[in-house]
This record gives structure tokens, sequence and C-alpha cells, in this order.
């Protein structure tokens, strides 16, 4: 128990400032607050796995978190049957030359010594591949993004349940890491950290402009949902009964019946969206609970101390016969693929992909800050960090709105500074969440909840 | 006539743009180098300082033009670059003993390093915001050509235009001027010489009586140098907002790699490489082609190989097929 006190007493007052929120600000605030950060805390979570356990830099969370996004369209969303009748083929037959193309490339790295000559071959195979492409795709892609391209003008997905896209958003981001791990896992720390950033810039930048795939910055939006929609609960009689039961005290105090159908449909509406954000909360929390429960057990298995000893020192475990490579590999494919999990699921919330949203800053650096700020190689602190930042980085323009107007209130309303500073209050998020990681960075670089290694 | 005609196309629509662009690159691409051969960290925080020195420029440029201050036909904003130098070496000597100094003594490993140079990131970003703003600023003002299409097709009698933007040339040249000194001062002086053997090998430096306090001192003043001027050229040539800036951080850090980081010369070449690649590859060749093709060959499409949305993509694409054969970049990196 004692070993636990600082993690209880951290995530407590965790729940007792979003609970604050709840009171001060909102519900509805508090909930979608809470939903961000257990979005973030399974990123973290996946950043985590990387960096905590195997000391990989992966500045490339951006690009797997959209590849995730991506795969909620892919899977949801209906198809377009026009579409798939005038570029369909094409387009398939594409596919088809990029496996071919593939294949073999393997085969000739598999079955050719390394010379010149297989140099020249896997060019040729690729440079062939991509005119053929351009050939057979160029047309077909214009053919369907003409296609209502208002409304749809890309091929849909497969129209399936959304639930099942975060499985498969896990599995794209584990596609893509796997390509990525093959060409960049040998690389320093530093450099490691710059070409996986500069890899999730090509991946977002194919998603944003090839529009066939996913209308690219166009939007997808009205996604499918596994929660009920807002509009059918307000006008479901179970939960209307549920609403006047819950807020009966209110109601009574009402003087007409008009004035009673008023009070209890603004109740409803607001009770709605809550009631909304509470059902994605249950399915966030089982997520995580999951994730938690999986990634504890990793860490304390044999596996984890071996991740543990590469980690510490690479060439003692690979003289000890641990594949230093393949492990690698293996936890960079793992970590990333919880990633894409995230970016299915935050997809899944907001109910609309937006390509153009995917930014560095707020995809990378941020998640980043949630690892460092949490504790590297803790689980918990991992889930506290995602909680933290994400609390930080919504509530800090209020909170800045709060200091300048008690800062500058002796200052009249039409003072130049003043305006200033207020209009300027969101990028006090930077500074907030920028100070928070120099500050953990000198004084706990473990983290607010280090890492514990149990002795056996 | 055909061949000059197709040669002039070639030069105003790529060759020009890229040299601009490679130069304001390569400025970036030599302060990231730098500071990651002596000060040994990739500095993520690069996009922002440079937006840092940027910014004052176009506060000082604003100021000067409202008290009638004006640099004649060129922009004022060269008259504001000693006062950005200033500030921002001043910022990023406050940052270093505040926050990187720590490190350094410690002998934090450079991942540590890096992730600090976030944190600075953020720091500076909110500090650039809070003071001027995420809008589009332009701040150019003197002539705007120095060669218009008109004039030049009038002088040549030639069919096409030949287009020479004032910002253009004052990139090149500024670029030239501040990266010829700067090689002079690392090869022929007595400090650069010690820079290059602090970066070279820490130990032996501090052996032989070189000041590890002088030689930082000095690498975070020229990184300031390079950073103002690198940030107001291409604030001059496109426009000043700093989402940008933080983006040009990409391409730079490709730029860097590219080159061999740790090494001025290949980090130079470095920025022109990925300038003309993005260029290059993205430009659409038809009216090149119409010129030098006989007729019956002329193409219908653009004849563009990927299209101007993969800009960024092709330099970072560059620099994996660098990393991947390649790892020290094309010129080997390292060194100083």
């Amino acid at each position: 128990m004692r070993n636990y006190l600082n993690i209880i007493v951290a995530y407590s007052i965790m729940m007792l400032l979003i609970i604050l929120v709840g009171v001060f600000q909102s519900w509805s605030i508090a909930l979608t607050i809470f939903n961000y950060c257990m979005i973030s805390a399974v990123m973290t979570l996946g950043a985590n796995i990387q960096w905590g356990y195997a000391g990989l830099i992966n500045f490339g969370i951006m690009g797997y978190t959209a590849l995730g996004g991506l795969a909620v369209v892919l899977v949801s969303v209906a198809p377009v049957p026009e579409a798939w009748s005038v570029g369909g083929v094409n387009m398939m037959t594409c596919l088809g030359i990029i496996i071919i193309m593939i294949f073999s490339t393997r085969y000739i790295l598999k079955n050719i010594q390394k010379s010149n000559k297989r140099n020249y071959l896997i060019a040729g195979i690729i440079i062939v591949g991509l005119i053929l492409i351009k050939i057979i795709a160029g047309p077909a892609i214009e053919q369907i993004e003409a296609v209502d391209p208002a409304k749809t003008g890309f091929l849909g997905g497969l129209g399936l349940p959304v639930l099942f896209s975060w499985i498969v958003g896990g599995l794209f981001a584990a596609g893509l890491a796997f390509v990525v791990g093959k060409v960049a896992l040998g690389l320093r720390a530093d450099y490691l950290a710059i070409a996986t950033l500069l890899i999730a810039e090509i991946v977002v930048s194919i998603i944003k402009h090839e529009d066939w795939l996913a209308r690219g910055v166009k939007n997808v939006i009205g996604l499918k949902r596994p929660a009920p929609y807002e509009i059918d609960l307000q006008t479901s009689p179970w939960f209307i009964n549920l609403v006047e039961k819950f807020h009966s005290a209110k109601l009574d105090i009402a003087n007409s019946l008009s004035e009673r159908q008023d009070i209890l449909n603004q109740l409803v509406i607001d009770a709605s969206s809550v009631y909304v954000k509470l059902c994605f909360a249950g399915m966030f929390l089982v997520v995580v609970i999951i994730l938690l429960i999986i990634t504890q057990k990793a860490l304390y298995s044999p596996w984890g101390r071996m991740m543990r000893a590469i980690r510490d020192n690479e060439e003692a475990a690979s003289a000890m016969g641990k594949n230093v490579v393949k492990q690698h590999l293996f936890i960079f494919i793992l970590g990333s693929a919880i990633v894409g999990i995230a970016g299915a699921m935050m997809v899944t919330n907001d109910g609309l992909f937006t390509p153009g949203s995917y930014r560095p800053m707020r995809y990378t650096f941020v998640i980043w800050v949630m690892v460092i700020v949490g504790g590297t190689g803790n689980n918990f602190g991992a889930i506290l960090g995602g909680f933290v930042v994400w609390f930080l980085w919504v509530e800090a323009a209020p909170i800045a709105l709060f200091f300048i107007s008690l800062f500058t209130a002796h200052l009249p309303e039409t003072n130049d500074i003043k305006i200033h500073l207020i209009n300027s209050a969101p990028y006090f998020r930077f500074l907030l969440v920028g100070i928070g990681l120099l500050l953990i960075m000198r004084f706990r670089p473990q983290g607010i909840i280090p890492e514990k290694i149990v002795k056996q | 006539m055909d061949l000059i005609n197709a040669v002039i196309v070639l030069l105003n629509y790529t060759i020009i743009p890229a040299l601009t662009y490679g130069s304001q690159l390569a400025l970036g691409a030599i302060f990231v180098t730098l500071v990651y051969g002596i000060l040994r960290f990739a500095n993520f925080a690069t996009g922002d300082m440079m937006s840092f020195g940027t910014m004052f420029a176009v506060l000082l440029t604003y100021y000067f033009q409202s008290i009638g201050i004006n640099f004649g036909f060129l922009p004022t904003a060269l008259l504001t670059i000693p006062f950005a130098i200033f500030m921002m070496v001043l910022y990023m000597l406050l940052i270093d003993q505040t926050v990187f100094k720590y490190y350094r003594i410690k002998k934090s490993p450079p991942v540590q390093l890096a992730m600090v140079s976030v944190g600075v990131m953020f720091v500076t970003q909110a500090v650039i915001r809070i003071i001027i703003g995420p809008t589009d600023r332009r701040f150019l003002d003197g002539e705007k050509f120095i060669l218009k299409a008109t004039e030049f097709k009038e002088m040549t009698g030639l069919a096409e235009g030949l287009t020479i933007k004032s910002t253009q040339m004052i990139t090149i040249v500024v670029t030239i001027i501040v990266v010829a000194i700067m090689f002079w001062f690392l090869n022929k002086t007595k400090t650069g010489t010690s820079m290059r053997a602090y970066s070279d090998n820490e130990d032996l430096a501090l052996l032989s009586g070189i000041d590890p306090k002088k030689v930082v001192l000095i690498t975070w003043i020229i990184a300031g140098i390079l950073a103002t001027i690198g940030g107001i050229l291409y604030g001059l040539d496109k426009s000043y907002r700093p989402f940008v800036y933080f983006n040009n951080m990409l391409p730079i850090f490709a730029a860097a790699i590219v080159g061999g980081i740790g090494n001025p010369y290949g980090a130079f070449f470095g920025g022109y490489v990925i300038a003309f690649a993005e260029i290059f590859l993205t430009y659409a060749y038809k009216r090149f082609l119409v010129y030098i093709l006989p007729e019956s060959l002329e193409p219908n499409s653009l004849m563009q190989l990927l299209s101007t949305d993969y800009k960024f993509a092709i330099s970072f694409s560059i620099l994996v097929i660098v990393l991947i054969f390649r790892p020290s970049g094309i010129f080997e990196g390292k060194r100083i």
C-alpha cells in the first residue's frame, strides 16, 4: 500500500481537478477533458513502451495517430458505389502492382548478393512500378474525385462497425512501424527522432493530398458512433424519465407546467450530451484499463526485464544472446500500434476526420511532454502524464485569463497592453507546458511517478 | 532562340527560386550543424529561434517606418539586422545560462538535451505568439523587383521574361557574404580553430588549454547571427508567420543531415540539395519542353513529376534515402 501511496495521491488530485472543472465550468466540459485525457493516456502508454521500456525515441507519433484516424474512415464509412465503378478496378490494379513490387524487391534482396547489379534492379523495379501506377491511377483518381465532390469524391470505406476500426487502426500503425523500424531503427537516438518525425510528416502529407483515399483536407464528417446520438436521446421517453427522476428537486421549484417543461427541455439537452460523453468515457476507460493491465504484466515479465536490460546496456544484453535488433523492432511496432488505437479512438470521439489538423506540435511534442512529465518507464506515470498535461493544455487559457485580469485589474479597459494580453491568452498554454517540461527535466528528471524496479 | 527561351524559363521558375530557398535553408542548416557539432545536441527549437530573431526585425522595421527611417531602394529590415541579432544573442545566452548549461556541465546524453530543447521550443513559441501574435506579416519595403519580365522582354526581344525579385538577389548576396565570413572565421582565426578542435575532441581540446566557456559563447553568438539573418531573409522573401517558421525546422534538419550533421560545408550544400530537389521535382516542365522538343513531340500533360503538395515530403524522402545508404551524410559528417 505504501508503495502505491504516491500514485493514489497523484490520481486523486487529478480527479479532483477534473471534478472542480465540472462544478465550476460545466460537466460537459469536464467530460470532454476527461475523454481527451484518456485518449492522450493511451498515446502516452504507447510512447512510454518505446521510450520507457526500450529507450527508443519516436517523434513520429503524429503519423501513427493519423493512420489510426484513417482506419476509422476506411472501416466505418459506407462504400461509394459510383466511385468504385469508375475507378475501383484501376486502384485495385495499382494495389496489386505495389504488392508485386514489394515481393519482387524482397526476392531480389534475399537471392542476389549485395552488388551494384542488385541496386540497379531494385531501382528499376521501383521506377517502372511508379510509372505504371502513375499511368493507371492518374485517370482513375480524377474520375473518383469527380463523383459528387461536395459529399464524397472518394472510394469510401467498408461500412463495418466503428469499434472494429480501433483494431484496424492499431494494425495500420503496426504496419507503418514495421517499415519505419526496418529503415530507421539502426540510427542513433537523435537521428532516429528526426527521421521518425519526418516520416510521420510524409505519411500525413499523403493522407492530406490523396483525396480519393479519405477526401484529404476536405475532411470526412458525420462518422459512425458507437454511442447513441444526442438527438435520438432527446426524443426517447426513457431518457426523459431518467432526467426527470434525477432532477426532480429542481423541477419541483417550477411554478407552472410550461415553465417546468422549459426547464426539463434544457436539462434533457444538457444531459444528452453528458450521457453520450459518459458512454465514450466508459469505452475509453475499458481500453485504458486493458492496456494498463497488459503493459504492467509485460513490464514485470521476463520480457520486460530483458527490454530494460537492452535499454540500460545494449552491448551487454547482446553479449548475453539477446537479439537487440529484433526486440527493438518488436517493441517499436507494439508501441506504435497502441498509438494507432488512440488515433482511431480520437477520430471516433470527434466524429470527424480532419487530416489538416495533424500537426507535430500537438501530436508529437505535447505527447512527449506527457511521457516525460508523467514518468518514463512507469505506466501509471505515463497515464498520469497524459491527464496532467492535457488538463493544463486545455485549461491554460482560462487560468491565464484569470491571472491576466488579476494583474491588470488596475488598468483601464482600453489599455493596449491589457487588450493585447487578453487576446493572446490562448498562447499561454505553450508557455505553461514548456516551463512545466523544463522544470520537470531539471528538478525531477524521472517524472512525477518515477520508474520502480521490483527486486526479485 | 528556342533554346535560350527554354533556359530562361528554367532560370525564372526553378533555378533562381531554388537558389534563394536553398540559401535560406543553408543558413538554418549551418546553425543546426554548429549547435550539433559543438554543443552536441539536436536543437528542436531551431525554427522558433529563427522566428524569434525575425520577430525583432519585423517590430523594428515597423518602428523605423513610423519614425521615417528607410534604406532607400533596399528593405528597411536590413537596417534592423544588427539590433535583431543583438536581441537574439541575448536571448540565446539567457536560455543557455538558465537551461542548457546545467545539462552540459552534468554531461547529460544528447537525447536529454534534445528533449530540453523541445521545452525551449514551447517557451519560445509562446513568447513569440504573446508578443507579436500568430498572424501573417509582410515587412518588405523598397524596390520589389530588380528586373521585371516586361523590361527583360523589351531588352532582349525574347518571348520569355525573366523576373528577379530584389529579395532573391539580397538573399543570395547576403548568404554568400555571411557564409564566407563564417568559413574564414572557422578556418583562419585562432578562435575558429579552437572551436573546431573542441568539436572534434572535447577532452583533447580542454587539455590544450581551450576555454570551453569561450567556445560555447562564440558558438551561440554565431548561431544567433545565422538564425537571425536566415530568418529575416526568409521572411522578406515570403512572409513572417510563426507557424511556418516552426515547420521550416524540418527541411532545415533534412538539409543538415543530408550534408552530414556537424559539418558546416555539408550543411551549406545540403540546403541547396534539398531546395533544388524540391523545386525540380515539383516543377511542371511543359513550358520548358515546348521549347526544346520538336512540335510533333509536344507534351499534352503538365509534365510534372509530383504535385507541389508534396514539396516537403520530397525533402524528407531524400533524407530517409540518405540515412539508409549514407548515415553520415553526403559529405562525411560530425566534423567541423
